[in-house]
């Protein structure tokens, strides 16, 4: 698609394509539906690249795996979905503490607990968040298109790598098995980010330091730095501390380093939001059903608009701070039970009313659901 | 090889980290001497070093020593040291575990890595206990042994370390212990010269949660009781059932030639470059992308350069 073709692909497949793109030449998974097309095709295209493929025994072992491969220099990414998930969680902790920058792909499905294997969900968007143990930020974005799974799988490697922390893939099941034609952006449309190496001397070298919203390069194992990454809250070098001072500086430097990029970091698409006074919020597949109800609300009298991001988090209420005030509603679909819509209240301050609308039966809305429940919620 | 303290000083990061965390007695600065003199003997050079270690009292290993190090979860030492491995076989990757690390929470990892036969070296320095805990029975705490856990005796069974990582497919098994220091360091070095997966036991004192609660009188007493309990794998045949009662075997229990996975991994992308309907279908994935049209491209250049040589000079 170089070649400027449109090509029918599924959004897992688009991923994988991603991934290939972004330069990740290193890949450990283990199976889990709906995301093992994503392993599937790394584990055919690594050893023709020169890049390796492993099945770990879970997925504990996975995000370990490219943590460690991460270390060595590698460009590393993992695939899974909810229950997967949830055991990343415990290393995920310590990509944020350590700052080792890895992808993570999670193609939601219901749950909890094994839930609904191949149904539509939104269901890991705090989890996301919050599943790991501890003060922490985290990068998701969220993909509505086959097309954003190609760009937005780059975009994870490219913060993961710039910002040395991970980043994680929010795609949904329809998304994920969701086959559209789309054309990939070519080569020169994306740039590719890589870690920033050291420049001062092994012994100057301060792998964990700089000021608080900067982020200290990375070297990797096996060059010309020695030095130790440990879970362990640590110091400027790298090594254990409890000094009061220190640990404070490090969770608020972990924290830090991307919350005060959150508006930065935001990527949104609007859709007839010049003049609408109700607004639909929403991301991933459900975005996709709530313009076709803006145009519906809009048939029906409603001055309806959408804003979707596609970076969940950090999330960045600036957008919606400077929507508030002229807003009467704001709806909120997703496939939960208002696991977004807590954040949206919070960044409007009370200004305009916000009115979660959960799925949670393992279908995707379809428009009218949006439509009606917004007509409702407009005229109450 | 000297043993001087010069010659360790090289290999310890002694203007940062010392004293250790580690209790009077306890017999992991043998374990560390060992595996610091065991690569010294190798010449491997440091930065060609990785020790990468979960969590207890074992997982503060890394963090003394000047090599790469890496100080992970509990449990998730050789998952971390496979990603580590994978993405640059050149380097030299030891994982130094204690036994609720390795055995218990790290089980799983444990016995897939010895089938997987990756070319690492795990180092498990067993004790008998969780001791950085506070003197949790473990999965090696002898049936009938006390914890504090287990305070009117351990009611489980312990593992057998060595015949675990045996039975899992481990290409190389050895055993000692620290009172068998000059031991520890040979076998360590053919663990680290081995081409392939292997595990080395070393049974440890913990004096302070397991020899206490145990009635041993000191830790001295806890390295008398190695002496007279470890046997030689040669003599260990000749023993009844009844004399092998409470003993263990020392030195190198099982040692086989079985391809690497890296080599075979590699060898199978070279392959994979010569067999056109495997390049077509790569082909087609890849065209999706300009650069990774490039990327196969340039392994194809030459089907002599193996795998390995893309990996490393694409790094």
């Amino acid at each position: 698609m170089a070649d400027g073709q449109a090509r029918v692909l599924q959004g897992n497949e688009a991923c994988a394509i991603g991934a290939l793109a972004a330069g990740v030449d290193f890949f450990a998974g283990y199976p889990i539906t709906p995301s093992s097309e994503i392993a599937e095709l790394m584990s055919q295209c690594m050893p023709l690249i020169g890049g390796r493929f492993i099945q770990m025994e879970d997925e504990i072992a996975s995000i370990a795996a490219i943590i460690g491969a991460s270390l060595a220099g590698a460009t590393s990414m993992t695939a899974t979905s909810g229950p997967g998930f949830s055991l990343m969680q415990e290393n995920l902790g310590f990509a944020c503490i350590a700052e080792v920058p890895c992808a993570i792909v999670n193609v939601m499905r219901a749950g909890p607990s094994t839930g609904l294997p191949t149904q539509a969900a939104q269901g890991d968007v705090q989890q996301a968040r919050w599943g790991t143990h501890g003060d922490h930020s985290i990068i998701a974005l969220a993909p509505s298109t086959v097309r954003e799974c190609f760009e937005l799988t780059i975009e994870c490697v490219n913060i993961a790598e710039r910002l040395r922390t991970p980043a994680v893939l929010l795609m949904d099941e329809v998304i994920g098995h969701m086959r559209e034609s789309v054309v990939l952006p070519s080569g020169d449309e994306y740039d590719l980010t890589h870690r920033a190496a050291p420049e001062e001397g092994m012994e100057d070298y301060c792998p964990f330091g700089e000021c608080d919203a900067e982020v200290a390069p990375l070297a990797a194992y096996g060059g010309e730095y020695r030095f130790h990454v440990t879970g362990l809250t640590h110091d400027a070098h790298g090594f254990p501390t409890m000094v009061p001072e220190e640990v404070d500086w490090k969770i608020r430097h972990i924290v830090g380093k991307l919350e005060s990029r959150a508006d930065q970091l935001a990527s949104n698409e609007e859709f007839m939001t010049e003049d609408a006074d109700v607004l639909l919020f929403a991301y991933g597949s459900t975005a996709r059903v709530a313009k076709a109800s803006v145009r519906a609300l809009r048939d029906a009298g409603v001055k309806a608009g959408l804003l979707r991001v596609r970076t969940i988090w950090p999330f960045s209420q600036k957008r919606l701070r400077e929507l508030a005030p002229r807003l009467r509603l704001v709806v909120v679909p997703e496939l939960n039970l208002g696991q977004i819509s807590g954040e949206v209240e919070r960044a409007v301050c009370g200004e305009t009313r916000v009115v979660p609308l959960g799925r949670v039966d393992g279908h995707l809305f379809v428009p009218d659901d949006i439509t009606s429940f917004t007509l409702e919620e407009a005229t109450s | 090889m000297s043993r001087s303290i010069e010659q360790a000083r090289d290999y310890l990061r002694p203007t940062k980290r010392f004293p250790t965390v580690w209790c009077a007695g306890c017999g992991l600065g043998i374990v560390q001497s060992a595996l610091v003199r065991a690569i010294a003997r190798t010449g491997v050079l440091k930065n060609d070093v990785t020790v990468v270690s979960g969590i207890g009292c074992t997982g503060r290993l890394p963090a003394y020593v000047d090599f790469n190090t890496l100080h992970t979860t509990h449990g998730r030492a050789l998952a971390f040291a496979t990603g580590v491995k994978l993405a640059r076989p050149s380097m030299s990757v030891i994982a130094v575990m204690g036994d609720g690390d390795a055995l218990a929470i790290g089980g799983n990892h444990f016995v897939h890595a010895c089938r997987r036969n990756i070319d690492m070296t795990a180092i498990v320095v067993n004790n008998c206990i969780y001791g950085m805990t506070g003197g949790q029975y473990s999965p090696t705490t002898p049936h009938g042994k006390r914890g504090t856990t287990a305070p009117y005796g351990n009611v489980e069974h312990a593992f057998d370390t060595a015949a675990l990582a045996v039975g899992a497919g481990a290409s190389f098994v050895a055993r000692t212990s620290v009172y068998h220091a000059a031991e520890a360091d040979k076998l360590i070095e053919k663990a680290l010269r081995h081409k392939g997966f292997a595990v080395v036991e070393i049974i440890s004192n913990c004096y302070t949660s397991y020899g206490r609660m145990n009635k041993y009188g000191s830790p001295v007493e806890m390295l008398r009781w190695m002496k007279e309990s470890a046997v030689p794998v040669s003599a260990w045949e000749g023993l009844s059932e009844g004399e092998r009662e409470g003993k263990f075997t020392r030195g190198v229990i099982a040692e086989k030639r079985l391809p690497e996975f890296i080599e075979a991994y590699d060898e199978l992308g070279s392959r994979l470059t010569r067999t056109p309907a495997a390049v077509e279908r790569v082909r087609e994935i890849l065209t999706a992308y300009d650069r990774g049209a490039g990327r196969l491209a340039a392994g194809f250049e030459d089907p002599e350069i193996d795998a390995t040589e893309r990996g490393e000079s694409k790094r």
